[in-house]
């Protein structure tokens, strides 16, 4: 299955009964699938005008109660930036689906990572954060989009998914029973009319006072530490005994892996600590990993955004430098071997 | 054991086709498997190109830069990815379409005259079954009637002259 059905799969499969899309290449799928298989589960799948029409749609939906979804590549998500913080604003659940394309501007349409500081820091104005999870296989397209839609309920706020083109584009097999569902708390705050039964409830994101808004955001901000304390989520692959310590997420963690096995062959110890969540960063682990590793390389798709994460985790008692390739270029296995043992022969 | 493949050719080929059945076929052994395509302006012409690796441990980049087998169904495929292929790999090539020979000495060759044999037996546009029934005959990857069962397998059985050329280009493939 292509990792853009995989999503829209999953997503029907966790309950979502409302998608609201534009098309954008290389999420295009997504819509496609929800357009055939939405209508058969008694959901609702709408072709918007906008990429903004579609974010919105999304906040009315979610401020029904119920499950929601948008999708969108790179430059479609930043149109929809101001309806996401509206979305945050109002603590609303829902999903937001990534399949990131080179940028900026109209870029290209081949797969990238630049959107990193846009999905942790600023995907919309205000103070806000997104549950970000990174999936680097097809599998992991299904199975965190069922996770994100339980996060996002568990702590009433948006969660996105995001995903590059490759992972969007390409095909693996995949197991749907392999989820595990939580427990998420009933949706009493939903504007939903209550059948006229009891006093309706108000989703709101404007308050003029500023020490009310200021009471908001400190609310909102004690749920963030909740997540940040609870819900880091990342992969260890031959970190015990590294020298020369890997981060990265998405294809190129895949990338990356293939890179450390052939160089592991030579004798040169490299792992990797691979973030499954963007947000809440693995920034505890990979600080657990500075004091003993030697030095840290991210390999990204972009000109080094995740790179400053993991210089604030290590905290200056390693060296931390980066592989980059950006505009839509995977890096190569070879390349990633080569700078490891660059790398290594300068430790 | 991990095989990595590209298959590249024109659009409208049937490059992407090609690189989806065997991946197919690759999973219903019970292997770990990765299909990674161009995407894009291809689909409306131009170069296409598809990435498969098989493997039987976890699979790191489903990108592959040196394939062990690299199947060419045009000129600039051929151009691309004949220096490409690992030594001791195998270059698999439309004859038809290539009038060029490899001069390197450190890979395997498999030259098939595919779009011609599919012309002349009234199979045109079965020059992609053709060259996949004389890899697996080759490779040994998979065996034909597995191949053959999931190919025409996802035929609608209304479709039974469809059904029937893939068979015959596969097999005639085989047993070139």
């Amino acid at each position: 299955m292509k990792g853009n059905e995989a999503i829209a799969e999953a997503a029907i499969n966790a309950g979502c009964l409302y998608y609201f899309g534009y098309p954008i290449t290389p999420q295009t799928e997504i819509s496609e699938y929800m357009a055939k298989r939405m209508p058969k589960v008694g959901g609702l799948c709408l072709q918007a005008e906008s990429e903004i029409s579609a974010i919105n749609m999304t906040m009315g939906a979610a401020a029904s109660g119920a499950r929601a979804m948008t999708s969108s590549s790179s430059p479609g998500v930043s149109l929809k930036s101001e309806g996401i913080s509206y979305i945050a604003g109002c603590d609303l659940p829902c999903l937001i689906v990534n399949v990131q394309r080179g940028g900026p501007g109209l870029g290209g349409i081949q797969p990238s990572q630049s959107d990193y500081y846009q999905a942790t820091r600023g995907v919309g104005h205000g103070d806000l954060r997104l549950i970000v999870l990174a999936p680097s296989s097809v599998q992991e397209m299904a199975s965190l989009t069922a996770e994100a839609f339980d996060l996002a309920d568990t702590y009433r706020m948006p969660a996105m998914l995001l995903a590059d083109g490759a992972l969007g584009q390409m095909m693996e097999p995949v197991d749907f029973s392999l989820f595990k569902k939580r427990e998420v708390p009933e949706k009493e705050w939903a504007a939903n009319g209550h059948g006229g039964k009891r006093k309706k409830n108000i989703i709101n994101s404007l308050f003029i006072d500023p020490q009310e808004l200021e009471n908001s955001v400190v609310a909102r901000y004690e749920r963030y530490k909740k997540v940040e304390e609870n819900e880091v989520k990342y992969e260890e692959f031959m970190t015990d005994d590294a020298d020369i310590v890997l981060v990265a997420f998405g294809i190129t963690a895949r990338v990356a892996k293939s890179a450390i096995t052939a160089v592991r062959e030579s004798g040169i110890k490299a792992g990797l600590l691979r973030p499954i969540t963007l947000w809440p960063f693995p920034k505890k682990e990979i600080g657990a990993l500075a004091d003993r590793a030697r030095a840290f390389l991210t390999v990204e798709m972009n000109m080094g955004q995740m790179i400053d994460d993991v210089r604030l985790a290590v905290g200056g008692k390693r060296p931390v430098d980066g592989y980059t390739r950006t505009g839509g270029i995977i890096p190569s296995v070879d390349e990633v071997e080569d700078k490891i043992r660059r790398m290594a022969a300068s430790l | 054991m991990t095989t990595t493949m590209i298959f590249a050719g024109s659009g409208g080929q049937g490059i992407q086709f090609s690189g989806k059945q065997t991946a197919k076929t690759a999973m219903h052994q019970g292997k770990n498997v990765t299909f990674l395509p161009s995407y894009g302006p291809e689909m409306r012409g131009g170069t296409s190109n598809c990435t498969v690796v098989i493997s039987d441990g976890e699979i790191g980049s489903p990108s592959v830069t040196s394939p062990d087998i690299a199947v060419v169904m045009n000129l600039p495929s051929f151009d691309k990815f004949e220096p490409r292929v690992k030594a001791g790999g195998l270059l698999v090539c439309d004859t038809t379409m290539i009038d060029k020979k490899t001069e390197r000495a450190d890979i395997d060759t498999l030259c098939v005259p595919a779009s011609e044999l599919a012309s002349e037996n009234g199979l045109t546009g079965f020059a992609n079954v053709i060259i996949l029934g004389a890899i697996i005959k080759k490779t040994g990857l998979f065996t034909f009637d597995e191949f053959l069962g999931l190919l025409v397998g996802s035929i609608p059985e209304s479709k039974a002259a469809l059904r029937e050329k893939n068979e015959k280009a596969l097999r005639m493939g085989y047993e070139f």
